[in-house]
């Protein structure tokens, strides 16, 4: 349904950014529609940031953090699933599917598991619409009387 | 402290539904210490209201801004500006702060994002309990410091009512009997004798008509 959709992957630099990296060195494939930003840790993914992200036109997006028990900020990636799961919901109300959204956990050392959650994201927002955000774009929208 | 609670964002979105600019206006105060009113969550809901409007075809402009607190004039009155460029402000303070705002700028409709609940205390991270009623005629130095007007349902002073059982509350939930927590306090304190007095009703005359006024007001 959306053949090259685009996807915003906030990645903890500790862990999913490393893998990422050593996917890269291990010529393990990974989708190309994916945009990795590196953060210094996934508890600091303000939900405001992922919503710019969507409203910059992201059909998906997902934060890789560190798996339980190995953040260097000890729990800043058990406050990110948090914050993910609440903001998945609160995507609905706003008008967009909560599967837009992911958070994944990974280690610096899986590079292979890095490739496959990306392939896996990757194909769930290729079955989904585009986003109804990037469809009106700016341009798109009116400001007239909503009464 | 205020405690207050978001409004679910679908009457949020409702309300505001025809102003096509908005000030998203925070508190620092009380309602930022909820978790539901500071400029952080401020931007959480200007960014899902502009998505939200602009998947249905219509573009909203928001402008941010935040005081220390929305419930002193000389605070509010740093909105000035922004409200001037906006048609419209959604006070994410209590409803002290809303009424403010309103007052400071008339000209302007003012809308309540959050629901002020009570005036509680931390009772775990996130969880926030009612512990004062704001009576005006505290009597907590006859209870052990624990208020039986917020914190027993029935709010008699001269308690237990036949509905405690098991140091619980009838009205179920686990909520602990508040006249039991008295007796429990005033026992570990040695002044049994203040169980033995019979309390007379509140004298309900006293500053309880219209709002009422602290300092040189006083009511």
């Amino acid at each position: 349904m959306n053949p090259n959709p685009r996807i915003i992957a906030f990645c903890c630099c500790n862990c999913a950014y490393a893998a990422a990296d050593l996917a890269g060195s291990l010529r393990v494939a990974y989708d190309p529609e994916i945009t990795i930003v590196a953060i210094p840790c996934t508890g600091a993914v303000e939900p405001a940031v992922v919503l710019s992200a969507f409203e910059e036109g992201a059909d998906g997006v997902f934060v890789a953090g560190c798996l339980d028990g190995e953040c260097r900020y000890k729990s800043g990636n058990l406050r990110a699933r948090e914050r993910v799961q609440t903001l998945r919901a609160a995507l609905e109300h706003i008008g967009l599917e909560a599967e837009r959204l992911e958070m994944y956990q990974v280690s610096a050392a899986m590079a292979a598991r890095f490739g496959e959650i990306a392939g896996e994201f990757a194909a769930r927002i290729r079955g989904l619409p585009p986003s109804p955000v990037r469809q009106r774009g700016k341009s798109g929208v009116s400001g007239v009387d909503r009464g | 402290m205020i405690v207050a609670e978001a409004k679910s964002f679908a009457e949020v979105a409702e309300m505001v539904s025809s102003f096509p600019r908005l000030l998203v206006a925070a508190c620092a105060g009380c309602t930022a210490i909820c978790g539901v009113g500071g400029v952080r969550q401020a931007e959480e809901l200007a960014a899902a209201l502009r998505i939200h409007f602009r998947i249905r075809g219509v573009a909203l402009e928001t402008e941010v801004a935040g005081v220390t607190r929305q419930c002193e004039p000389e605070f509010i009155e740093e909105l000035a500006a922004a409200v001037g460029r906006t048609g419209a402000v959604l006070s994410l303070g209590c409803g002290v702060g809303v009424q403010f705002l309103a007052d400071r700028f008339p000209q302007v409709p003012v809308f309540p994002a959050l629901n002020t609940r009570f005036v509680g205390g931390l009772a775990a991270p996130g969880t926030w309990e009612e512990r004062c009623r704001l009576c005006g005629d505290c009597i907590l130095h006859l209870t052990g410091g624990i208020c039986i007007r917020a914190r027993c349902a029935k709010g008699i002073l001269n308690g237990p009512c036949g509905g405690s059982q098991d140091s619980r509350c009838e009205v179920g939930d686990d909520v602990p009997c508040a006249w039991s927590l008295v007796w429990e306090r005033l026992s570990a304190l040695g002044r049994f004798e203040l169980l033995a007095q019979i309390r007379r009703p509140r004298n309900w005359a006293n500053g309880n008509g219209g709002p009422r006024s602290s300092g040189g007001a006083s009511g």
